[in-house]
C-alpha cells in the first residue's frame, strides 16, 4: 500500500494546479508521482447516500477505493477489483455499477448509492429483509453487490421469470452458491415492491 | 496503477488535443476494459483525458441510417427501439454481452476498441508481441484454447472479443473518427487489422484521433438479422464462437446476405466465401455445408483450438436454418 499521507510538495501541487475544478485548462499532473514516489492529489466532491464529502484523491484512485478506504463505507466490498465478481455494485444515478472499473473522479456530481443508504433509519429495504428471510447468504462476501443488483434488477423490470432474474443478476458471483435463494429473495422483494 | 494527469475537456476538438500532443496520453470513457488493463500492468498511460463531459452520448435515426454516438452506454443502445426494431443482431449482439453493470458503464466506442482477453497479452510477466512488439507469443504451442483459427499470424493468435463488432460488421457499419488531422469515415471491414508482423497496431485510429460515433445503414436486411453466441457458461462470457447473419430472402432463396463471426478470428471476421456459397441459392444441407466449409478453408488450428473448426461451421448451419425458418 502506497501512503495517502501527502507531503508538502503534494499538498503544493493539489493547492496549485489542480485545487480549482477539473477542465481542459486544468490537467491535473502527475509528474510529481516519479520523483517523489507519492502522486498528485486532486479535490473532488463525491455525493453518497446523500452525504456530500470532499476528499483530495490521486486521479487513479477507483470509486470502490474512495468509498472504503477514505469514506469508510466498506458496506462496498472488493472481490476481484477486475469487474467480474460484482461484489464492489453500487448504484450511480440509479443505475447499477461496478465501483472498481470506474474512477472517484469521473463521479463527481452523480449521486451514488451504496449498501449504507439503502435502509431508512431501522427499517431494512424489502429487498434486504428478503435477503434475510429467505437465507440467501453464506459468507456475506457477495451480498452488498448482490442486494445492490437486486434492487436495480428489480427497478429496470427484470425479474418477470427465475430465469429472467438468473440472467439479469449475472453480473454478481456466489462463490457458497446461495444462487437459488438470492433468486427467490429477488423475486420476493420485487413482488412486494409491486404491491 | 501508475499514476497519470487527468483532465475532462468539454470538447471533442480539445479531447483530441490532449491526447494528440502527447505520446503516452489515452481517452477513457466507459473505462471498464481500460482500468482493468492498466491495473495489470498490460498497459499505461501518463495522461487520461476523460471524454464523459463530450456530447457524443444520442442514438439517432437519419436520412436512412441510424447514427450511435461513441458515449452512447451498452444497455442505451440495446434498447433502443428504433435499434431492437431494424438492426436486431446489434441489440442481441450487446445483451449477450458482459453483465448488466458493464453494459450500464461501457460506452459503444469503447466496445469496438476493447482489447483480446489472451490471457498472455494480459499478464505482464509473459511474453506478448502485442503488448511488447518482439517479445514472442507463448499462445502458439501453449495455452490456445479460446484463440484464433482465422486471420493469425506467426506472431499473434490473439481472438478480437467484441460481439457488436462483429454485428456491426455484418450490417456494413462506418466508424466516424475525429482526430488531429480532421474527420473521418472508416468502413467497418477497414478498422481493425490483421495482426501480422506487428500485431501491436490493432486499429486504423492515429494516436489522438477519437471514435465519435458509427453509423449503420438502414436495410432490408439488416432487419433480418441475429446474432448466435456459443460460450463456456451460459451467460456473462466471451464467445468461444458467435456468427452474425443478416439475410435477405426470396422464398427459400438467398438473395443476399452477410455472414461474420466472432470468437474464431484475430478481428471481427466477415466470409466473402461463406457469403458467395449461399448467394442466390436456397438454404439446404448441402450449401450451408458448402458455406462452412468455404469459411474454414484457411483455418490454422492450433492443439487447443481446433474444435472451433467443427464448432463455428455447425454454429452457421443452426443459426442460417433459424433465420431463415428452415428447419
Amino acid at each position: 500500500m502506497e501512503s495517502w499521507e501527502p507531503n508538502r510538495r503534494t499538498v503544493l501541487k493539489a493547492g496549485g494546479a489542480a485545487a480549482a475544478a477539473i477542465g481542459v485548462s486544468q490537467v491535473v499532473e502527475a509528474s510529481a508521482a516519479e520523483e517523489t514516489g507519492t502522486a498528485s492529489t486532486v479535490d473532488i466532491k463525491l455525493k453518497v447516500n446523500g452525504v456530500e464529502h470532499e476528499l483530495a484523491v490521486e486521479p487513479r484512485v477507483t470509486l470502490l477505493d474512495a468509498l472504503r478506504e477514505r469514506l469508510d463505507l466498506t458496506g462496498t466490498k472488493k472481490g476481484c477489483d477486475r469487474g467480474e465478481c460484482g461484489a464492489c455494485t453500487v448504484l450511480v444515478d440509479d443505475r447499477r455499477i461496478k465501483s472498481c472499473l470506474t474512477l472517484a473522479v469521473m463521479r463527481q456530481n452523480a449521486a451514488i448509492t451504496t449498501i449504507e443508504g439503502l435502509a431508512a433509519g431501522d427499517k431494512l429495504h424489502p429487498l434486504q429483509a428478503a435477503f434475510i428471510r429467505r437465507d440467501a447468504f453464506q459468507c456475506g462476501g457477495c451480498t452488498s453487490g448482490q442486494i445492490m443488483s437486486g434492487v436495480a434488477c428489480i427497478e429496470e423490470g427484470h425479474t418477470g421469470s427465475a430465469d429472467e432474474i438468473r440472467e439479469w443478476m449475472s453480473g454478481n458471483l456466489c462463490r457458497c452458491a446461495c444462487y437459488a435463494n438470492i433468486v427467490d429473495a429477488v423475486q420476493d422483494a420485487a413482488e412486494e415492491l409491486r404491491r | 496503477m501508475k499514476a497519470f494527469d487527468y483532465a475532462s475537456p468539454s470538447t471533442v476538438a480539445d479531447a483530441v488535443r490532449l491526447v494528440g500532443e502527447r505520446a503516452g496520453a489515452g481517452f477513457i470513457a466507459g473505462g471498464t476494459d481500460l482500468l482493468n488493463l492498466m491495473k495489470d500492468g498490460a498497459r499505461a498511460h501518463d495522461r487520461i483525458v476523460d471524454i464523459n463531459a463530450l456530447p457524443l452520448g444520442d442514438v439517432v435515426q437519419t436520412g436512412g441510417v441510424i447514427r450511435i454516438g461513441a458515449l452512447a452506454r451498452m444497455t442505451d443502445v440495446a434498447a433502443h427501439p428504433a435499434v431492437r426494431r431494424a438492426l436486431p443482431v446489434v441489440s442481441q449482439a450487446l445483451l449477450a454481452s458482459a453483465s448488466p453493470q458493464v453494459r450500464n458503464m461501457a460506452a459503444i466506442g469503447g466496445n469496438i476498441l476493447q482489447r483480446t482477453r489472451c490471457g498472455y497479452f494480459r499478464d505482464a510477466g509473459s511474453p506478448c508481441n502485442k503488448r511488447v512488439p518482439g517479445s514472442g507469443c507463448p499462445a502458439l504451442e501453449g495455452q490456445n484454447r479460446g484463440h484464433a483459427v482465422l486471420g493469425g499470424s506467426d506472431h499473434c493468435i490473439a481472438v478480437h472479443p467484441s460481439d457488436f463488432a462483429v454485428a456491426l460488421l455484418a450490417l456494413d457499419a462506418v466508424v466516424l473518427t475525429q482526430g488531429p488531422s480532421g474527420s473521418r469515415r472508416i468502413p467497418m471491414g477497414e478498422f481493425h487489422l490483421l495482426p501480422g508482423a506487428t500485431p501491436d497496431r490493432e486499429t486504423a485510429l492515429a494516436h489522438g484521433e477519437l471514435v465519435v460515433g458509427v453509423e449503420v445503414p438502414l436495410t432490408p436486411m439488416a432487419a433480418k438479422s441475429a446474432y448466435l453466441k456459443l460460450r463456456d457458461r451460459t451467460t456473462f462470457e466471451f464467445a468461444v464462437v458467435a456468427v452474425a447473419a443478416a439475410l435477405d430472402l426470396r422464398g427459400n432463396v438467398v438473395r443476399d446476405l452477410r455472414l461474420t463471426f466472432g470468437g474464431i478470428a484475430t478481428k471481427p471476421w466477415r466470409s466473402l466465401e461463406a457469403e458467395a456459397a449461399l448467394r442466390g441459392k436456397p438454404i439446404t444441407d448441402a450449401t450451408l455445408t458448402a458455406a462452412g466449409q468455404a469459411l474454414v478453408a484457411g483455418a490454422v488450428a492450433r492443439a487447443g483450438n481446433a474444435f472451433k473448426v467443427d464448432l463455428v461451421q455447425r454454429a452457421l448451419a443452426g443459426h442460417l436454418r433459424e433465420l431463415g425458418g428452415v428447419r
